[in-house]
């Protein structure tokens, strides 16, 4: 898809009816595991692993998103980093698994607002009124593949790899002006 | 644009999610050295192509990226029904019939 944008003359006075944001760092990680090892792992790391794919497990600061029947991604403050692979390397012996942590590879975008929703269907093409608020699925966003989370009926986040970051910002801001602009 | 089930995420989801990655139930042979060329040509390049319902393996590539297994109608590109790798070939006689 090729990017085009416009100069739009934002009505002045209202509010945007969708706001697209940089967020602060996380530290991320993969984490892989057999079933058998998903109860000591999730221990360890201060989690019940949850089981359904797009079901999300909370732990204080920290999240854990079920990717696949194997598959979890982890988000947690930053300086939980060290802590959280020495709660894995701590498990290892028992509980083999593999925990890659890999915070800088993606950078993470909050889409906020009345039009969120449909911000997000400039290029998404899932049915976003079935992912309920809490939960979160990797899909595409044009052709970047992405992990998008809902965090309220108006809020929703965009995990995106580094190097699809310029394409997807470009669409969202391609998007966010037009829909500012009233279409 | 298809909607296609991932047995594994067990929900009805965009194509652009998918890939398709060629016939299903194409067993390995256990042992190659034992085969003739031409056994071994049928193995990698002869499949059965029908006009109709085709098992074929696809990939939820940009969701759980599992591999799975679907039953779809090369006529109407209907999807008959999807279940997971490893499973048992469908009687396709039960499915024709539940149509
Ligand atoms: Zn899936």
């Amino acid at each position: 898809m090729t990017t085009q944008t416009h100069d739009f003359t934002v009505i002045e006075g209202g509010t945007a009816p969708v706001r697209v944001e940089d967020m602060a760092p996380v530290a991320r990680f993969s984490l892989r595991l057999r079933e058998a090892h998903r109860a000591a792992v999730g221990q360890a790391l201060g989690f019940d692993l949850p089981q359904r794919v797009g079901d999300v497990a909370r732990a204080k600061a920290r999240a854990a998103l079920c990717l696949g029947p194997d598959e979890w991604l982890i988000h947690a403050p930053e300086a939980e980093a060290e802590a959280i692979a020495a709660a894995g390397a701590g498990a290892y012996a028992e509980a083999p698994h593999s925990l890659v942590e890999i915070s800088d590879r993606e950078i993470s975008y909050a889409i906020t607002g009345p039009a969120a929703r449909e911000l997000l269907t400039i290029a998404c093409p899932r049915d976003l009124d079935r992912l309920a608020t809490g939960r979160a699925v990797r899909t595409v966003f044009d052709t970047a593949q992405v992990v998008l989370w809902r965090d309220g009926e108006d809020a929703f986040r965009l995990d995106v790899w580094r190097s699809f970051a310029p394409h997807v910002r470009a669409l969202l801001d391609a998007g966010q002006a037009e829909l500012s602009a009233g279409f | 644009m298809l909607l296609i089930h991932c047995p594994y995420c067990d929900e009805t989801l965009p194509e652009l999610e998918f890939a398709y990655a060629g016939e299903a139930h194409v067993d390995r042979p256990a042992d190659p050295s034992a085969l003739s060329d031409e056994e071994w040509r049928d193995f990698l390049f002869i499949r059965a192509n029908p006009k109709g319902p085709h098992f074929e393996r696809w990939r939820h590539v940009h969701g759980c990226a599992r591999f799975f297994n679907a039953v779809r109608d090369t006529v109407s590109d209907r999807f008959l029904m999807t279940y997971k790798a490893g499973e048992p070939r469908p009687d396709i006689s039960k499915l024709e019939e539940a149509q």
